[in-house]
């Protein structure tokens, strides 16, 4: 419609149009800027049981009046051709001090397969306080074909890990990444 | 004629109040959290009733007295302060009543501290599968065959003639009374939830993700949940079933199970 | 240039009537035609999403499979909601909004009309698409409308069409809200003041804020999905770094918004209805517009209410529990606002007024359902059961729907020009009403007792108020047969007085009943846009 007849004076469609459209631009960006928000923000509460997935630096400074149990879990997604095992279900650690635990992992197929292993950590409460200083889920894994392998992990439970927590349990899950790449919906 | 409306509320009321195994409330559960729950759910529905009743109360009393066909004059007041400032205060005392106990309930279910036991629970595309953390158990738990008989499109069963249709799998999760049971729920493919009201607990399970959460059942006996989270065509038959039973008779299914090496291949 | 002289034929065309035919339909600009188009297209997606609904209650009327298989039936649940959603509901409001917003602030037409064409005729294109995936491989969508992956990335064929479909409705949308906002910003008659302006005006303005808010978001979220599927993203997807968590609080950052997208035009409906019949004015005009931008604003910092068992810190359920718990502070403003509106009014009950007044008795069940979903222990136990579908269903059928028939009855004479058939329309109303509350109130007791959402079948021991549900949903879809009938006649009615009812206020009753192709050419008198609201 014509600006001029009626519209309140100094009211002017086309700006106002345009600035409407550049806020839903904006708002299209912004939904696509909620992914690192939230990723900086899961890091920082541990939301949806998060850990650092790049190594983390971290110094010794044991609390040994305290002892935490460390438990392990590995899941395979969706019946990925491997078998994953931690060699301990789990170890009791001194938060503070480095911790070194081993995992294998063996291809069940005769070609070559590239696994990422990703971490988990419940309770949320502990998963910013589990910290990873050297860990096969960094970095994706390559198997040859009936390939058996051990993988390790270091890691140090934060000494200002909350009060009431006695257990963490850490989760690993294999997935074949070939799978989620060539994942084509059929 | 609102009245009317009320009245058909009441009708459905109260014929379900009529016939006695009608169930039409949540279930008061096996465990201390599972009655808290009950009690928040019942507090926060009193206070609805009762606000609901003053609300409806002045409406009703407004519809009956304030029609024209009585030649009542319209008042032409149009706010007053007074009245804003109140039903706007008394609504937030109300709302911080109901927060507290929640709050505090809240805090207790996420005490997960000192299990007796631990189970892994892995949702699949369509049924569940436990490892006990401590045991050399794990099993697979799905849809009972009579069910799974009796669920096709026109199978020629009568659902009424299978037992717990829908709600039995073929080996349930068996945990002790009074131990404190801690879960670790994660998934294979999609998301799903597990669900046992009895025990108040409902945990999504989701691939690449390790959630946590306990119940502590203070009575035996066979409790029954179904997966509450969509995961595709079969999501409405996996069922889970928990059977609480007496802690010596956990003990000897336990050593049965690890003997018979009932250790149902696992993916790891 | 060009614009310029499209811009002149348009202003040419206006001392015309309209075109003959189907051009004048396919290439109208005129706010009236083209709330008519909204309004109709809203009227058949009702239908179509009504009809998966009865499919639904169909097979769920006993135990047992008897009808559909569960994929289905999984694609019904999912086609329902979002035919419902973007097909029926809002563009109902966008119809209403098209009609009345113009004739409420004297405007002569909508700021953007050819945008205005293009808004509506995206959508038949849009639920075209979507609908068109029924007779796809692998079938329609069936992950739910909440489209959560990964499950939502195992769609067949469908998937590619389920985005684009939806991406459409968005674009459409945006530009309807774009609309919205520049004609109610721009083009008020001289001196309404914007505090001053009729409270539907009001919702409908911040309504679109939300819309231009939260629409785009979504837009982002499923085009993460495609990206995911086809073009080696991992914004979802665990192995290549992400998260499918991230995408339901993506979804839901879009989704509490719009459920309030979805209810604040039926607010600003019901607050123009109840007055005129209790003639008396609103009471508290201001303290609801107030209400109406604080439920807006608290609509974004609450959405992972729908999240509660998701696995989230204790003090991310707390803020969430206490914001949601929050929000019901406004909207009990509202309702006691309304309340207070009749109080000492002096009413009579024609068939608007019975939907506004089952409006706000049922709406607020709704509401009691919301604050009891707020406290998140107890909504670990609701969450995904039937339960939670009794309570949308109160804030969406006797809520949004029936404030949307309420506004149809009210203005339809102002658009016809002749009173509709007063008796059928009552009659339209008593059915509904009756046959809403025995469909929805059972599934209260279905949800406590235990019966999950989303399943095809269920356990014995939920057949009996299946049954009820089932025979009500019947019900209240064959009744809504009778609208239809009122519709198709409603020019066969004596003739409406330009007023219509006894003592409306507004401006939009200053006009001839039918109302003209065009009105307010010249912005109305002073006097007259003044007295409209005193
Ligand atoms: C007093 C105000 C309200 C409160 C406190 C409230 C609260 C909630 C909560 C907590 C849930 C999540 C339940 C769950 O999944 O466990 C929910 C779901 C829902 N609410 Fe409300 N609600 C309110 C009003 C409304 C209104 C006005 C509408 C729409 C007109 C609405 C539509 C919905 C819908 C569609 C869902 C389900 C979405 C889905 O999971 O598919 N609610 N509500
Ligand atoms: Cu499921
Ligand atoms: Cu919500």
């Amino acid at each position: 419609m014509s600006d001029s007849t009626n519209n309140r004076p100094g009211n002017d469609n086309r700006s106002l149009t345009r600035k409407l459209l550049l806020l839903a631009a904006a708002m299209f960006g912004f939904g696509y800027l909620l992914v690192p928000l939230y990723d900086v923000f899961c890091e920082i509460t541990g939301f949806g049981g998060r850990t650092n997935s790049v190594a983390e630096i971290s110094r010794e400074d044991p609390d040994f009046s305290r002892s935490i149990r460390v438990e392990f879990v590995t899941t395979v997604n969706e019946y990925a051709p491997w078998e994953f095992v931690a060699d301990r279900d789990s170890m009791e650690v001194t938060p503070g001090k480095m911790y070194y635990a081993t995992f294998t992992a063996r291809n069940l197929t005769e070609d070559k397969k590239v696994a990422q292993a990703v971490p988990s950590v419940a309770p949320i409460s502990a998963s910013g306080h589990f910290k990873k200083i050297e860990c096969f889920c960094f970095t994706n894994q390559e198997f040859q074909a009936n390939e058996e392998r051990a993988m390790p992990l270091q890691f140090i439970v934060d000494p200002d890990l909350p009060e009431f927590v006695d257990t963490i349990t850490l989760q690993y899950t294999f997935y074949d990444t070939v799978r989620v790449s060539a994942n084509d919906g059929s | 004629m609102i009245r009317k409306s009320l009245l058909s509320l009441l009708g459905t009321l109260w014929a379900g109040a009529a016939s006695a195994d009608w169930a039409l409330n949540m279930p008061r559960g096996v465990t201390e959290l599972s009655a808290e729950t009950y009690d928040l759910h019942m507090m926060v529905f009193w206070w609805c009733v009762w606000i609901g009743v003053v609300v409806f109360g002045v409406m009703i009393i407004s519809l009956v007295k304030h029609r024209k066909s009585r030649g009542v004059e319209p008042a032409t007041f149009s706010h007053s302060t007074t009245a804003e400032v109140v039903w706007t205060i008394i609504p937030v005392v109300i709302l911080l009543v109901m927060a507290v106990p929640a709050a505090e309930t809240m805090i207790r279910l996420e005490d997960s501290r000192n299990p007796d036991i631990s189970v892994v629970v892995t949702g699949y595309q369509w049924k569940w599968h436990y490892r006990y953390q401590d045991e050399d158990i794990a099993f697979y738990s799905s849809l009972d065959r009579p069910s799974v008989e009796a669920r096709p499109k026109n199978s020629g069963i009568d659902p009424f003639d299978v037992e717990n249709f829908l709600l039995e799998v073929d080996r349930p999760l068996v945990v002790p009374k009074g131990a404190k049971v801690r879960l670790l729920i994660t998934s294979n493919d999609v998301v799903h939830s597990w669900w046992v009201p009895d025990l108040a607990i409902k945990k999504d399970a989701v691939p690449g993700i390790i959630n946590e959460t306990w119940f502590r059942a203070e009575q035996t006996g066979t409790f029954r949940g179904q997966c509450t989270e969509l995961c595709g065509k079969d999501h409405g038959y996996m069922p889970i079933v928990v059977e609480v039973v007496e802690p010596d008779a956990y003990i000897a299914w336990v050593e049965t199970h690890q003997q018979t090496g009932e250790r149902v291949a696992t993916s790891q | 240039m060009t614009t310029a002289v499209a811009e002149a034929q348009d202003a040419h065309d206006e001392h015309h009537g309209p075109d003959k035919g189907i051009r004048r339909w396919l290439f109208t600009t005129n706010h009236k035609d083209i709330g008519t188009l909204y309004l109709v297209f809203s009227l058949i997606m009702f239908f179509i999403g009504g009809a998966m609904a009865l499919v639904i209650r169909t097979e769920l009327m006993q135990p047992g499979l008897q009808f559909v298989h569960p994929e289905f039936f999984n694609s019904m649940t999912t086609m329902h909601a979002l035919i419902m959603v973007f097909g029926a509901v809002m563009p109902a409001f966008v119809g209403l909004a098209n009609w009345m917003i113009p004739m409420m602030i004297g405007a002569p037409d909508m700021a953007l009309p050819r945008m205005n064409n293009w808004s509506f005729w995206i959508l038949p294109v849009a639920f075209g698409i979507l609908l068109s995936t029924l007779f796809m491989e692998g079938g329609a969508p069936a992950a739910g409308w909440t489209m959560y992956p990964p499950l939502v990335l195992q769609t067949g064929d469908a998937f590619p069409f389920l985005i684009f479909s939806v991406h459409l409705m968005g674009i459409s949308s945006i530009m309807g809200a774009i609309n919205i906002i520049v004609t109610i910003l721009n083009m008020r008659a001289p001196d309404m003041w914007l505090l001053k302006m009729p409270i539907f005006v009001w919702c409908w303005l911040i309504t679109a804020y939300l819309l231009i808010a939260v629409m785009p978001v979504l837009a982002g979220a499923v085009t993460m999905l495609l990206t995911d599927q086809f073009f080696g993203t991992s914004f979802f997807l665990a192995a290549g770094g992400g998260d499918p968590v991230m995408f339901q609080h993506i979804f839901w950052f879009f989704g509490h918004p719009e459920v309030y997208i979805m209810i604040l035009p039926a607010f600003g409906v019901v607050s123009e209805i109840i007055p005129t019949f209790s003639r008396k004015p609103l009471f508290g005009h201001d303290s609801m517009v107030y209400a109406a931008s604080s439920i807006a604003f608290l609509s974004f910092i609450v959405w992972a209410h729908h999240m509660f068992t998701v696995g989230m810190p204790l003090s991310g359920q707390m803020f969430f529990m206490f914001a949601t718990m929050l929000i019901a502070v406004p909207t009990g403003v509202k309702v006691f606002n309304w309340v207070a509106t009749m109080w000492r009014g002096s009413m009579t009950f024609e068939t608007p007024m019975l939907f506004a007044l089952a409006f706000v008795f049922l709406f607020t069940i709704g509401g009691f359902s919301g604050l009891m979903l707020a406290i998140a222990p107890a909504d670990i136990q609701y969450h995904d059961t039937y339960f939670v579908v009794a309570h949308f269903h109160y804030v969406l059928v006797p809520g949004s729907i029936f404030a949307v028939m309420a506004g149809a009855y009210y203005w339809l004479p102002k658009w016809t020009g002749h009173m509709y058939n007063e008796s059928l329309g009552k009659l339209h109303f008593w059915l509904s009403t009756i046959f809403v509350n025995v469909t929805f109130f059972p599934m209260h007791f279905l949800g406590l007792a235990g019966m999950p959402r989303r399943i095809p079948d269920y356990s014995t021991q939920f057949a009996d108020f299946n049954m009820i549900a089932s025979i009500g949903a019947l019900g209240f879809g064959f009744s809504q047969l009778i609208f239809v009938w009122v519709l198709l006649t409603a020019k066969k009615g004596a003739k409406a007085t330009d007023r219509v009812w006894e003592a409306p206020k507004g401006l939009e009753w200053t006009v001839p009943s039918p109302a003209p192709y065009h009105t307010f050419d010249t912005p109305p008198k002073a006097r007259i846009a003044q007295e409209a609201f005193e």
